[in-house]
This record gives C-alpha cells, sequence and structure tokens, in this order.
C-alpha cells in the first residue's frame, strides 16, 4: 500500500508548480490556472489525511475536500469573470499591464 | 508505494508543469485537465469513488471549459511573440523552490506519516448522502447559498459596461 508520505509528497509538488506558476506566468488565466492547481493538492492533502485517519467512518476529511471542490468551482466562475472584465477595460489580460494603481 | 500511484504521480506532476510552461493557453488548459484526470486517479486510488468522479465533473467537466472560454473571449491564444513570465520569474521561481524544500522537509520529519493504520471499509454514496442531510446540512446550504452569490456576481461582473457609467 501506498504510504501517506507519498501522496503527501505528491501535493506538495503540485503545490509548488502552481506556486511558481502563480507567481511568474503574465497572463492573468494561467495565473488562475496556477491557483487552481494549489487548491488541488490542498484537496488532496485532506483525502490523503482522511485515508490514513484513525477513524476513517467519519467522513470528516471527504466531506471537507466535497465542499472545498463546491468553493473552488465558484471561486473559478469569479475569478474569470473578473479577468474578462479586466480585459475588457485594460484591453490585455497581463497581469504587469493593468497597474493604474501603481504608486 | 505501488506502480499505479508512480504512474499517476508522474502523469499529474508532468501535466501540471505542462500546464505552466507552455507558451500556447489552449495547450496550458488541455494539460491542466490532464491533471485534474491525474488527481481525479489518485483519489480514486486512495479509496474516494464520490470525490473522484465529483473531481472529474467539476474540474475536467466545467472549470476547464470555463478556462477555455475565457482564454477565447480574452484572445489571449494569439499573441506568439510576446514574453511568458514576468520580470520577477527569478524570485517567484526561488520561492517555489523554497517551499517545496520546506514542505518536503516537513512531511519526511513528521511522525503522523509512520502510524500504522487499519484498512478502511469501503465509502457508499448513501453514507455520504446521510452525512450531508444531517451533520453536514448547514454547510450545504451555505455552500449553495455561496454558488447563487457566485453565478450572479460572476454575471454582473462580466456584463458589458453600460455607457452612462463611463
Amino acid at each position: 500500500m501506498t504510504s501517506l508520505a507519498a501522496y503527501l509528497t505528491l501535493s506538495a509538488f503540485l503545490f509548488c508548480i502552481g506556486l511558481a506558476g502563480a507567481l511568474t506566468r503574465r497572463n492573468a488565466i494561467i495565473v488562475l490556472v496556477g491557483i487552481e492547481l494549489m487548491l488541488n493538492a490542498a484537496n488532496l492533502n485532506f483525502i490523503a489525511f482522511w485515508r490514513f485517519s484513525e477513524n476513517p467512518e467519519a467522513l470528516t476529511g471527504l466531506m471537507f475536500a466535497i465542499f472545498s471542490i463546491g468553493i473552488a468551482a465558484a471561486e473559478a466562475a469569479v475569478g474569470l469573470a473578473l479577468i474578462i472584465a479586466i480585459y475588457r477595460h485594460y484591453k490585455t489580460a497581463n497581469v504587469d499591464e493593468a497597474n493604474t494603481l501603481r504608486g | 508505494m505501488t506502480a499505479g500511484f508512480v504512474v499517476i504521480a508522474l502523469l499529474t506532476i508532468a501535466a501540471g508543469v505542462a500546464a505552466m510552461s507552455l507558451r500556447h493557453l489552449i495547450h496550458c488548459s488541455l494539460a491542466l485537465v490532464a491533471a485534474f484526470i491525474g488527481l481525479a486517479a489518485a483519489y480514486l486510488h486512495l479509496g474516494a469513488q464520490f470525490v473522484g468522479f465529483a473531481q472529474v465533473l467539476v474540474y475536467v467537466g466545467a472549470v476547464s471549459i470555463l478556462v477555455v472560454f475565457a482564454i477565447l473571449l480574452t484572445r489571449g491564444g494569439e499573441d506568439r511573440s510576446e514574453r511568458l513570465f514576468s520580470g520577477s520569474w527569478v524570485a517567484g521561481i526561488a520561492t517555489a523552490v523554497a517551499v517545496l524544500g520546506v514542505l518536503v522537509w516537513a512531511v519526511s520529519r513528521s511522525a503522523a506519516v509512520r502510524r500504522e493504520v487499519s484498512e478502511p471499509a469501503e465509502v457508499t454514496v448513501r453514507q455520504i448522502g446521510d452525512l450531508l442531510m444531517t451533520r453536514f446540512v448547514l454547510p450545504l446550504e451555505v455552500i449553495g447559498l455561496l454558488l447563487t452569490a457566485a453565478l450572479i456576481g460572476a454575471v454582473i461582473i462580466a456584463m458589458h459596461e453600460r455607457e452612462g457609467r463611463k
């Protein structure tokens, strides 16, 4: 059986890939995709901890992951709507060109 | 560590790297779909069938289609000559590598990962539904409210700016 540490390491790799993408890419959509990857890595942690917990019959980690997926869907919809609004206003989807508030 | 897990992990990590590094945005979203499918396979491997199929429905089905819509609406796939990464990409990569180092160090040193656990019983959808209607009924209602608010908010944000407000 695969150990808990293997799942946690996979989740850490996914989180850091998403973090690197969110911090370095210029296009706002890919930044949002990176954030989605980070959220999914957290979900994998919930499921892995639930599976290897002492009381898996309570299903707490599983329920947390289900609610987390629902919230991530709402976040994706609002985030992409914001990107479309920014694109309509600035005619660009690059995060470093929408800098009106820059001091 | 089983062979199935190794295949799933390599597929998911490779697809994640591709989603973050490819130039064409449509290819990025396709790699994102592959990463989501890999994660759904990992959930199935962990015995969480319901969450695995919910992942396929919500992420592979809905979120990726939403991303493709946003890419096409912002015409992001057209500019091929532009720079791909922001000016501070060295600091971003360094931050990500530092976070990865801390996480892997913490996982390898943790006492929780060495605990022996028994094989848990199979989880049925009936159990999940029972819990959603009893113990977790308040979060269920709250998330329904949140999704409604997000739906209305997304439509209002993405609506055309009216002439009078400019």
